[in-house]
């Protein structure tokens, strides 16, 4: 498009200024850093070579399968605390049915998926109708969730971890999308790869994206030019149950067992992942190619530790320190994104 | 009001005993309004008069408590905000739809998006869209610097212009506007008189908000006064004359007191409370008078 525009005031702004008020920038900038780092520190013990870096690769991979998704909830206005429950509800609804009711493993995890939709959908229900904030209504789910899969769990089998799965995993043609590797690489790395890339796409260039942006904005404004508020809502509470269905599977096929403890406080490292990519805590604001730049960060530290031979108690210190130091970071660039006259 | 004139018109919109409560306040009681195609009806009343939720029951914010609503001589019944404009009504809110973290051109298209393409692979069409506003814009006499720009940044007299150039493009058949004027300066305030006027030659049905007498008697065919939640009645404009209509907007007996006050204000050449334009207009209106 030419640039009809010869406005005396439009000063030249410079390629590198644009790009500094790019949601993802910190994260990106982080992430460089923390791999620099590490590759100096502990780039001999292991960090750079194929295993190392498929080992922070697939923790990375999984964190941000939960990322991606949290991140778009935000942008929404929105979190969902109930995450973690959720893989753990999840790895159950597929791991039951197989070993104690002998379904074969597609069923199984084509019944956790629907659970996750009714999960999503009755978070965002709830949160709609209620006008409560998300972080109150699914902080209820996360208890209501891993005591339901407890309870349920213990009652069905009588323990709480079901596990002898890997045989039927292995036959199955839908399960195959969730174990090994291609090329060396886990599938985990694919799935974070696509889900950020549709993830993508669907904010930048679609109109459900713009209605994020707008819901997370202002959903009294977003409401009144005609935006289907509601329903955003409950299409990204899915989505982030989803994500966490995708998780659930990807470790319980994998192993071959299920434990109703799995999941327990990832959607803090979920939103984490999300804050260090960009996202405002008040919605509105971000990116998911940021939140997979956060959960990059986020796995290159916890395994980069771990080849240092530093106690890995340390990891989290450093993970406390990255989400102020990124919260910081965030307000600033918010405020040069709205002041800057 | 002048039936007879109009009577093979059917009216655009017609608004019948219509009440809205929220809880035990009763922001609208009976209010009855009718706006034909190609007129300017003006809303005038003090603040809390109801002006606001009329217009937001009319654009499908608020459900009302009672009456009824008929467009085109249909009754309707807004579920939310998206029925009413995709029933061709447009509305300038006085607190601005606007998101200030988002760019122009995003806020431009809220929830009207244009795509291109085809089934699960539309896409927002952006280009379009930034050309689309950047004319707009124009159109008011804005060079949009960069459509890319957050709202946020820009002056309230920018941000309001970019409400109502959206209201203007997407209303079909009515355009709502809720104090638009308010921010702006002279030129634009202009601009936007133009616009109603250009609204109305296209025959559609404009609901005007303003305080500012001389936005509202040039453009208005007639006015509805409302007071205290209820309508005083509608009256063509060859029926009132300017100061008449300057006295229906200050509220008609309060409107002597203040004369008084303002008498007082420039005999000692006032400070006070009230801003000195409203006791030149008074003036200036009290020399017209016949
Ligand atoms: N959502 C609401 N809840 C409760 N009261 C409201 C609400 N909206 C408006 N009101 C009340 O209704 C009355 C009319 O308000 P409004 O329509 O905004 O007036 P105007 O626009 O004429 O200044 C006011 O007394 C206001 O307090
Ligand atoms: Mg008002």
């Amino acid at each position: 498009m030419s640039t009809t525009v010869s406005d005396e005031r439009l000063r030249a702004v410079s390629p590198w200024r644009k790009l500094l008020s790019r949601p993802e920038l910190g994260a990106v900038a982080g992430a460089v850093l923390v791999f620099i780092f590490f590759a100096v520190v502990a780039g001999d013990s292991g960090f750079l070579n194929f295993r190392g870096v498929v080992s922070w690769l697939e923790v990375s991979a999984q964190l941000g399968i939960l990322a991606v998704a949290a991140a778009l909830l935000m942008i929404g206005g929105e979190f969902d605390l109930s995450m973690g429950s959720m893989i753990g509800a999840a790895g159950m609804v597929i791991a039951i049915p197989v070993a104690e009711y002998g379904w074969p493993v597609w069923a199984a995890i084509l019944l956790a998926f629907a659970v996750a939709l009714l999960i999503g959908y009755l978070n965002g229900t709830i949160v709609n109708r209620t006008r409560l904030p998300s972080f109150i209504v699914t902080l209820a789910s996360l208890f209501i969730l891993r005591g339901l899969t407890i309870g349920a769990t213990r009652l069905i089998t009588g323990r709480t971890q079901v596990s002898g799965l890997k045989d039927a995993a292995e036959a199955d043609p839908l399960a195959r999308l969730f174990i090994g590797d291609i090329f060396g690489v886990p599938v985990s790395v694919y799935w974070w790869v696509a889900l950020a890339v549709i993830a993508t796409w669907i904010l930048l260039k679609t109109r459900p994206g713009n209605w994020i942006f707008g819901v997370g904005g202002d959903p009294e404004a977003a409401r009144n030019t005609g935006v289907p508020v509601n329903r955003v809502r409950i299409a990204l509470f899915m989505g982030t149950a989803v994500a966490a269905t995708i998780f659930a599977a990807l470790q319980v096929l994998d192993f071959g067992s299920a434990d109703v403890t799995r999941g327990v406080q990832k959607e803090f490292e979920a939103i984490i992942a999300a804050v260090i990519g960009g996202c405002l805590l008040t919605g509105g604001y971000g990116s998911a190619v940021g939140a997979v730049f956060g959960a990059l960060v986020f796995g290159m530290v916890q395994q980069g530790i771990f080849f240092t031979g530093v106690n890995t108690d340390w990891f989290q210190v450093f993970l406390g320190a990255m989400l102020l130091i990124a919260v910081v970071f965030n307000n600033f660039i918010r405020r040069r994104a709205t002041e800057a006259k | 009001m002048t039936v007879s004139a109009r009577a093979e018109r059917d009216p655009l919109i017609r608004i019948t005993d219509l009440s809205k409560f929220f809880g035990s306040v009763i922001a609208l009681q009976g209010v009855t309004m009718t706006v034909y195609p190609g007129e300017v009806m003006c809303l005038l009343g003090d603040n809390g008069a109801g002006k606001s939720t009329l217009i937001k029951t009319l654009s499908g914010v608020h459900k009302p408590s009672q009456g009824e609503i008929e467009i085109e001589g249909r009754p309707v019944t807004f579920n939310s905000p998206k029925d009413a404009l995709d029933a061709g009504i447009a509305t300038v809110h006085q607190h601005l739809a606007i998101q200030p973290l988002m760019s122009v051109t995003r806020n431009f298209f809220m929830g009207r998006e244009p795509t291109r393409g085809w089934g699960p692979f539309r896409t927002f069409d952006l280009a379009f869209a930034e050309t689309t506003v950047r004319e707009e814009m124009q159109k008011m006499g804005i060079d949009v610097r960069d459509p890319s720009q957050a709202v946020g940044t820009m002056s309230g007299g920018e941000r309001q212009c970019v409400a109502i150039a959206r209201a203007v493009y997407f209303g079909a058949k009515v355009l709502i506007l809720d104090e638009p004027t308010s921010a702006l300066g002279v030129k634009q305030a202009a601009v936007v008189l133009r616009y109603i006027a250009q609204a109305k030659a296209k025959g559609l049905a404009v609901v005007f908000i303003t305080h500012n007498v001389h936005h509202a008697y040039p453009v208005a065919d007639a006015f509805t006064i409302l007071k205290r939640g209820r309508s005083y009645g509608t009256f063509r404009k060859s029926e009132l004359t300017r100061e008449q209509v300057l006295e229906m907007m200050a509220g008609g007996q309060e409107l002597d007191a203040l004369e008084a006050e303002i008498k007082e204000f420039t005999r000692s050449d006032g400070d006070g409370g009230v801003a000195p334009q409203t006791s030149k207009t008074v003036r200036r209106e009290q020399g017209v008078k016949p």
